[in-house]
C-alpha cells in the first residue's frame, strides 16, 4: 500500500476515531464528531497539499 | 432504569478508583494495554474503540517499516521518538522482542510507518490521561 492520499485517509480516520471518543460520551455526538473532523484533516490536508505545490522542494 | 444503573455502578467504579495506589494501577494498566483503563472504569465501549483504533494504528505502522526508535539521547529527537513509542505499552514491548521495527529507511512507506507508530503511542498517553481524569471525578 504506497498511495500517499490512502494513507493518508487511513491515518486520519484512526486519529478522528480516538479524538472523537475522547471528547463525547454519546455515541451519536461521537460519530458527529468523528465525521466533521476526518472532513477537517483531509480538507487541510488537500489544501496545505496544493498551497505547497509551487514551492521548490 | 438500566442505563442508571450502568451510570451510578461507574461512577461507583471511578470513586473506587481515586485511591492513590489504585490509580497508580489504573494508569499502568492503561499504558500497558490501550483501552484497558476506561475498561477498568466500565467505559467499555471507549475501551474496546481505544484497543482496536490504537493496536491497528501501531499495526499499520509496523506493516509500513517504520521504525521502533532507540533509546539514544544523544540524537535528541530520536531519544524523542522513543519516548513517544514507548506510549504503546505492551504491543511496543512484545514488538520489540519479536525484533520488529527495525525500519527500512529506504523503503517508500518508511516516514509513513514512522508516524502511525509515533501517533499511536502519543494518542495513548492522551487516552492514560483521560482514565485518570474520569478516575478521579473530573468527567
Amino acid at each position: 500500500m504506497t498511495s500517499h492520499f490512502l494513507l493518508m485517509i487511513v491515518f486520519a480516520c484512526l486519529v478522528s476515531v480516538v479524538f472523537a471518543t475522547l471528547l463525547r460520551d454519546e455515541p451519536r455526538a461521537q460519530l458527529r464528531t468523528g465525521a466533521l473532523m476526518l472532513g477537517a484533516f483531509v480538507a487541510a490536508a488537500l489544501a496545505l497539499g496544493w498551497l505547497m505545490y509551487p514551492l521548490p522542494l | 432504569m438500566k442505563g442508571m444503573a450502568t451510570k451510578s455502578t461507574t461512577v461507583e467504579r471511578a470513586r473506587a478508583a481515586a485511591e492513590p495506589g489504585t490509580l497508580v494501577l489504573l494508569c499502568l494498566a492503561a499504558w500497558a494495554l490501550p483501552g484497558a483503563g476506561h475498561f477498568w472504569l466500565g467505559r467499555r465501549q471507549k475501551a474496546l474503540v481505544f484497543f482496536l483504533a490504537l493496536s491497528m494504528m501501531f499495526g499499520i505502522g509496523l506493516a509500513l517499516q517504520g521504525r521502533i526508535f532507540p533509546f539514544d539521547f544523544s540524537e535528541p529527537l530520536v531519544a524523542l521518538a522513543a519516548i513517544a513509542n514507548l506510549g504503546l505499552g505492551i504491543p511496543w514491548a512484545v514488538a520489540r522482542m519479536a525484533g520488529q521495527g527495525a525500519g527500512t529507511v529506504t523503503a517508500v512507506t518508511y516516514e509513513y510507518g514512522n508516524t502511525f507508530l509515533i501517533v499511536s503511542g502519543l494518542l495513548n498517553f492522551l487516552v492514560i490521561l483521560d482514565a485518570f481524569d474520569v478516575a478521579m471525578g473530573r468527567k
